[in-house]
């Protein structure tokens, strides 16, 4: 029997392995927005798992608005990333260095 | 639910009318810029600075000093939603005043868009300050921050302006993530969304407890990220320093306002039975802001990267007011902090926009001119200006009589008032420090030799404006008594 903590559990863990990707990734930034993607999708799951079990309809709807806001989040994303690629050639993390102090 | 339980109640559409009126203005802008033919774009900034006159107007127009809800309560307007609406847009005019020679002179920036993307992080703004649902914080939120990042990646051949976007993004990102975790865990844990049952849920005891604090380390993390307090406060340098300095000016000023309306909403009015809590995290935060904001903005050359570090020791300082709320359980200083950081995060808009407004004045030609050394010898090249902008460091610095030193000192006064001496202590010790950075600026300005000794040209308006913002920094500091009672009576009568 699924209970609400192993929904929980699994958007914990879910949330963890984006928050990690987003840090301790030194390669590719289009992996960075992955990890964006799927750290909104752990709070989904959240919402979605509290919602149904509770038996009320806000969490659902809050899901679909999450949803709507990040395609254009993703949109905005690789809009900035195809310009930095324009001006850098390169998607490295780590040659995003210009800024520094 | 049945269809004939499903009743359609019309909205009172009078409590956002001027959110109405933004969105319709800033759309019908977008299409009006299609048949400008001016590069300049001197239609559509008019018709920009118009619709916020006049947002301004209708929110004069429908304001009633009561609390209403409508949208089934997702949407409050009040006296405190009024008043930082009309300083928000206040503080937008200023903005786009400041940086029109500034883009007009990037051909990638001056375009109708600017001023759209302006108009809609506005409205994301107007939309945080009035939110009472969870969700409506976070739609405002997310319509202030995909603006933002498009406009700091507006001039889209410099190379520090584009990673600064990037940095912007994923960090912002990441910070929405955190905000919605927190709010996930308080809907799980209170069974709703709305700001204001919650607070009740949490006054009638049916929560559990565990889930609720847990979700709350996350909403306060992701409010941080919002301010730019340490440690959440890696951004803040990369995209003060990186944006165009008229997209910085922007987001130094008027989304500062919003954040403080949003912690008001959601920790004061949502959460203040979790009080003893958040205050304990809040004071960390504060602390930490302070010592590294001070510290670490002796060591910058680069000034736009001086005054972030500048603004997140000044986040901290504001965030030392909404701590000191209630103290042992003993709500009577309440009303008495949360007025004394509304009245810093106001004096604290208006000082920062003059101090980025001065560096924008300074950037002639294409270039900029946002290093220490630009600064060198003002007062040679222009006595006045040198002295506005030594008005705007004396107050940041918080030195007596001007505005700065009466936000820090009403502050203070309620951080000693809730009993937390040692919190004061720390405080003024910090500031003491950040003074050092400040004056060298005077310094600079005074007594150093001019490396260029050209004449400084700047428009009519701007010169004017740049006047106004000076004189008001020193006005408010002599007289800060109006602005303070506005501030307490917003809050008294909202809260």
């Amino acid at each position: 029997m699924l209970t609400l903590s192993h929904f929980l559990i699994l958007g914990a863990i879910l949330f963890a392995i984006s928050v990690v990707g987003i840090f301790l990734n030194r390669k590719n930034l289009i992996i960075i927005l992955m990890s964006i993607e799927l750290m909104l999708l752990a709070v989904n799951m959240n919402f979605i798992a509290f919602s149904h079990y509770m038996q009320d309809l806000a969490g659902q709807v809050f899901v679909f608005f999450i949803l709507t806001v990040a395609a254009a989040e993703s949109a905005i994303g690789l809009a900035i990333l195809v310009v930095l690629f324009r001006n850098l050639k390169t998607i490295h993390v780590d040659d995003l260095d210009s800024l520094k102090g | 639910m049945t269809l004939a339980e499903m009743q359609f109640q019309t909205p009172e559409l009078r409590l956002a009318s001027a959110e109405i009126f933004m969105l319709v203005m800033a759309c019908l802008i977008l299409m009006l810029d299609l048949f400008v033919k001016d590069r300049k774009r001197t239609v559509t900034f008019v018709a920009t600075q118009l619709t916020l006159v006049g947002a301004a107007v209708v929110t004069f127009a429908t304001t009633s000093g009561d609390i209403g809800y409508t949208f089934s309560n997702m949407y409050v307007g009040d006296l405190l939603g009024d008043v930082l609406k009309l300083l928000l847009y206040l503080t937008v005019i200023v903005v786009l005043f400041y940086s029109r020679g500034y883009i007009l002179e990037r051909p990638q920036m001056a375009r109708g868009e600017y001023y759209a993307l302006t108009l809609f992080a506005t409205l994301g703004m107007m939309v945080m300050i009035s939110a009472n649902h969870f969700l409506t914080v976070y739609l405002g939120l997310e319509l202030l921050s995909l603006s933002l990042y498009a406009m700091v990646a507006m001039n889209r051949d410099s190379v520090p302006a584009t990673e600064a976007a990037m940095k912007y993004f994923v960090l912002g990102a990441l910070a929405s993530g955190l905000l919605l975790y927190g709010m996930s865990m308080i809907y799980g844990a209170t069974g709703t969304l709305e700001i204001t049952a919650v607070a009740e849920r949490l006054y009638m005891g049916q929560v559990d407890r565990g889930i609720l604090v847990f979700g709350l380390v996350f909403l306060v993390s992701g409010i941080a990220f919002k301010l730019g307090v340490v440690p959440f406060h890696m951004w803040i340098p990369d995209v003060y320093h990186g944006a165009p300095t008229a997209v910085t000016l922007f987001i130094a000023t008027a989304p500062k306002l919003a954040a403080f309306a949003i912690v008001v909403r959601m920790l004061v009015n949502g959460l203040i039975v979790m009080a003893p809590d958040w205050q304990m995290m809040l004071i960390l935060l504060s602390v930490l802001s302070m010592a590294i904001g001070n510290i670490a903005a002796i060591a910058q050359t680069n000034l736009k990267r001086m005054l972030a570090y500048s603004a997140i020791s000044h986040m901290g300082f504001m965030l030392l007011g909404m701590v000191t709320g209630v103290a042992n359980g003993d709500a009577r200083f309440a009303l008495n902090a949360y007025s004394s950081s509304m009245f810093y995060v106001v004096t604290y808009v208006l000082t920062s926009a003059g101090t980025f407004g001065m560096i924008l004045l300074l950037a002639r030609g294409g270039l900029e001119s946002d290093e220490l050394e630009d600064l060198k010898g003002l007062n040679k090249r222009s006595p006045w200006f040198a002295a506005m902008m030594m008005m705007m460091m004396f107050s940041m610095a918080g030195i007596p009589f001007f505005v700065g030193f009466f936000a820090k000192f009403s502050v203070l006064q309620a951080v000693v008032a809730a009993g937390y001496l040692w919190l004061a202590l720390v405080a003024v010790f910090f500031s003491l420090i950040g003074c050092f950075y400040y004056l060298r600026v005077v310094k600079i300005m005074y007594f150093d030799q001019p490396t260029n000794s050209l004449p400084i040209i700047a428009p009519l308006d701007m010169k004017i404006l740049m006047s106004a913002n000076g004189l008001a920094v020193a006005l408010l500091g002599i007289f800060p008594q109006a602005l303070m009672s506005i501030c307490a009576f917003a809050l008294l009568r909202s809260l």
